[in-house]
């Protein structure tokens, strides 16, 4: 079980983060929705402690992230963590097993021997197989997606963290990646947090879905209850809409810098 | 006006105050890992390989031109004041082995090897591969800071002693070839003239020059910002700093050998 509290995020004057509460039941997909830079991946990194939070604490089974101290304590906690970055973030000097297997020798005592065979059977489980000696840059952009995702899984998490997993892909690679992930819980049995814009892809894997605007937590629902919300922000990104709370900020920052360009036009005019 | 600049001033303190304090996070975590003794010995030779062996060819043909030129210059001075190329070995060598072969060595390496590092690094750094690293239960400074520090701090002294020996023997082609200067003389005056410490002399002098470039490379890589135009800054900003802290450092750092009597 994944619990925040309070948590707070800032990177120099911005406050990214403003007190996120949340818990992740262990077995559920919650996932996380919401506009750019609303803090999604943030709050994902500081739950594997890429960053640590300002204020507030984040527990996972027990454990305080910021009470983990010894190299030990912290390898400990990231064996428990799959992790599949945006863009795949497979590194390009290694083949696709060796990436697969990469966290294993940190991560496992699985000798080494055994490591090109985990990469096939990963391969395997997210549909794909004999590209165990291809370069990351031989892939295509769904096919990198999914060897991150072999990659996130071949160490055998309790917790998988997607950022963003269906980002940049056509439709029906989406959906191909959404299946996966499903099936993924069902054959694992993981706990996760999936970050993402797509609501098509939301509804299919969420056991929950919960609404992040401006750093904070707007609603923690069930899918079919986030489809008939009346909260107006919630309402206007699953619909997809422009009007509304959230773009009328975007629209009064529009219409400010489209009068300041008007203004400049001006000037350079009457000079 | 006024106001802007002092603002302007003041960021600038505060960045660099910043910056400073990260490289010597930097600096003081690569040692820390250093004396836990879990190497990665396979990247270090992978960079060894890089930064030595592929840059040796570039390395040992600038000597080999500078110390060309060096036999030139001398042999003209010496004839235009003595009538005769006088001593020509003897300046060659001494100017080779205790200052232009460390220190253009090490410039080389920096453009060369400190760019690669910096920009690949850089790169990693803005396709989250360093916090896949994280995530996958390796630091990164271990993974990859160390091993670069490790192969600079081994091959540079190896690339400097080659450039040392055919820098010396470009100077005696054109001694010999220009001036019909005879080989017992040109390498008499060398052996004659200098003594082990003034090979020292230049030899522990690649030590701080390679711990400079390595590091600087790796901050600046680890540190990008930014995209492709971030990456770029980086590459940029770590040959430039690099190679001004080459020329900096090789005037303290003749100083302080001066002072211990290795000169």
């Amino acid at each position: 079980m994944i619990d925040a509290e309070g948590v707070i995020k800032s990177f120099g004057p911005r406050t990214i983060l403003r007190g996120i509460d949340i818990r992740v039941e262990t077995g559920e997909t919650l996932v996380i929705i919401g506009g750019s830079g609303c803090g999604k991946s943030t709050f994902l990194k500081c739950v594997i402690g890429l960053h640590h939070p300002d204020s507030g604490k984040i527990v996972v089974d027990g454990v305080n992230v910021a009470d983990l101290k010894t190299e030990r304590e912290i390898a400990e906690y990231r064996r428990k963590f799959g992790y599949l970055f945006q863009e795949g973030a497979l590194f390009d000097s290694m083949t696709v097993w060796e990436n697969i297997t990469f966290g294993l020798r940190y991560l496992t005592d699985i000798p080494p021997g055994k490591y090109r065979k985990i990469a096939s059977d990963c391969l395997a489980l997210v549909g794909l197989k004999d590209i165990e000696d291809f370069k990351p840059s031989e892939l295509s952009g769904g096919m990198k997606k999914r060897v991150a995702l072999a990659r996130a899984i071949a160490a055998q998490p309790s917790y998988i963290l997607y950022d963003e997993p269906t980002t940049g892909l056509d439709p029906i690679m989406t959906d191909v990646i959404a299946d996966l992930i499903l099936d993924l819980q069902k054959q694992l049995k993981v706990t996760a947090i999936a970050v993402t814009h797509d609501m098509k892809a939301a509804y299919k894997v969420a056991s929950r879905i919960a609404m992040f605007h401006e750093g904070k937590v707007l609603q923690v629902a069930h899918p079919e209850i986030i489809k008939i919300s009346d909260n107006p922000y919630v309402r206007q990104f699953v619909d997809g809409k422009s009007e509304g709370p959230i773009k009328m900020k975007l629209k009064d920052f529009e219409a400010e810098g489209a009068s300041n360009h008007v203004v400049k036009k001006n000037d350079v005019a009457r000079n | 006006m006024i106001g802007s600049a002092v603002g302007g001033f003041g960021k600038f303190i505060l960045d660099t105050a910043e910056e400073t304090g990260q490289f010597t996070f930097l600096v003081r975590s690569t040692f820390g890992w250093m004396t836990s003794y879990r190497i990665e010995w396979r990247q270090t030779l992978i960079q060894m390989v890089k930064v030595g062996v592929e840059s040796l060819p570039v390395t040992a043909m600038t000597a080999f031109f500078t110390g060309m030129v060096l036999a030139l210059q001398t042999g003209a001075s010496s004839k235009h004041f003595f009538n005769e190329p006088l001593f020509v070995g003897t300046v060659v060598a001494f100017s080779l082995v205790m200052e232009l072969a460390p220190v253009m060595t090490a410039i080389v390496v920096a453009g060369r090897a400190g760019a690669a590092i910096a920009a690949e690094l850089g790169t990693m750094k803005v396709t989250e591969q360093i916090d896949a690293l994280y995530t996958l239960g390796t630091d990164p400074i271990r993974y990859l800071v160390i091993p670069r520090f490790i192969a600079f701090m081994c091959v540079l002294p190896l690339l400097t002693v080659a450039s040392d020996f055919t820098g010396i023997w470009g100077g005696y082609l054109v001694a010999h070839a220009k001036y019909q200067i005879p080989a017992t003389v040109y390498w008499h005056d060398i052996v004659n003239n200098m003594e082990i410490r003034h090979f020292v002399h230049g030899f522990l002098k690649t030590f701080v020059f390679a711990a400079v470039v390595s590091l600087v490379s790796c901050f600046k890589g680890v540190t990008t910002r930014g995209g492709a135009e971030g990456v770029g800054k980086a590459t940029t900003s770590a040959v430039v700093i690099s190679m001004v802290l080459i020329l900096v450092l090789d005037y303290f750092a003749t100083a302080v050998l001066n002072a211990f009597g290795i000169t």
